[in-house]
């Protein structure tokens, strides 16, 4: 079971795409065996991240398309995300967390993205996220302060 | 008699849009209960729909209390966080209460995560979030 070897997959700046492209990769989670909360986590940081290359990183151009690489085995999924746009800086974010931003209705994807999942890399231009999450991994309860 | 039977059907098809809707809505002792049908709160297109639809709701009273029910929900996006924000902004705007009740656990994480369970009024269940409406 899994898929170790990869697969990558190209869809257009479209939610909807995103949507079906989502639900498959977690199929394919939920086959390879992974738990429910692994499962639930590995949704919703794709769901997140997905959104933010579609609707920020290609501004919903649909000249731009959203690259997906992703693997499955025993021990992790990984999954990269990689959009056509600028890029941005994720340590230079607003806290959503912090005074009146708690109130904002927005600014919250790449915070979730990153208490849900094992390891989160940006590259440095900012256009593309690579996460793993262990099979064994119990964020995010477990989490320690995350990394900026 | 036939007029009668043709003033009901055009009121059933006034009162069943073709749209579907995403809430299933009660209300009683001056509360908006919504309850969200959907399990899977994620897709853009739909959290603005069901976003219209409360914001329409709360349109219809001037101090509205509106009560929503997660006892579907079994995934919701930072989208649908933030929609929630945009309807308790609005709400409070008009001098109304919002709760939220039955979230799960792995949903309430969310919100623990993203501190938005001080930001919202949550309980348990409908029972007690009534209890504390002013």
């Amino acid at each position: 079971m899994g898929n170790a070897s990869g697969n990558k997959i190209v869809i257009s700046s479209d939610l909807g795409e995103a949507q079906k492209l989502q639900q498959k990769v977690l199929r394919e989670v939920q086959l390879a065996g992974y738990c429910e909360d692994a499962c639930f986590a590995i949704r919703l940081a794709l769901d997140e991240a997905l959104c933010n290359a579609v609707k920020h990183g290609n501004q919903l151009d649909p000249d731009r398309n959203v690259e997906v690489e992703y693997s499955i085995d025993e021990k992790l999924v990984r999954i990269a995300v990689t959009d056509e746009g600028e890029g941005f800086k994720p340590g230079q974010l607003d806290d959503p967390t912090h005074g009146n931003n708690l109130e904002r209705p927005s600014g919250r994807g790449v915070m979730l993205i990153k208490a849900y999942m094992s390891e989160v890399k940006y590259n440095e231009r900012g256009n593309r996220v690579e996460m793993v999450k262990y099979r064994d991994c119990k964020l995010p309860e477990g989490n320690s302060s995350p990394q900026g | 008699m036939g007029s009668t039977f043709a003033i009901e059907q055009h009121l059933g098809d006034y009162l069943m849009p073709d749209t579907e809707s995403r809430l299933r809505v009660a209300e009683g002792d001056g509360v908006t209960r919504i309850v969200f049908l959907d399990k899977n709160i994620l897709e853009e297109a739909s959290i603005q729909k069901i976003g219209d639809e409360i914001s329409a709701l709360i349109d219809t009273s001037s101090n509205p209390k509106v009560l929503i029910n997660f006892e579907n929900v079994e995934h919701l996006s930072s989208a649908a966080l933030g929609t929630l924000i945009t309807v308790n902004n609005k709400i409070r705007q008009k001098g109304g209460q919002l709760r939220l009740t039955n979230i799960d656990p792995q949903i309430y994480e969310v919100f623990a995560i993203t501190k938005l369970n001080k930001l919202f009024q949550i309980h348990d269940d409908a029972e007690s979030a009534v209890k504390t409406f002013k």
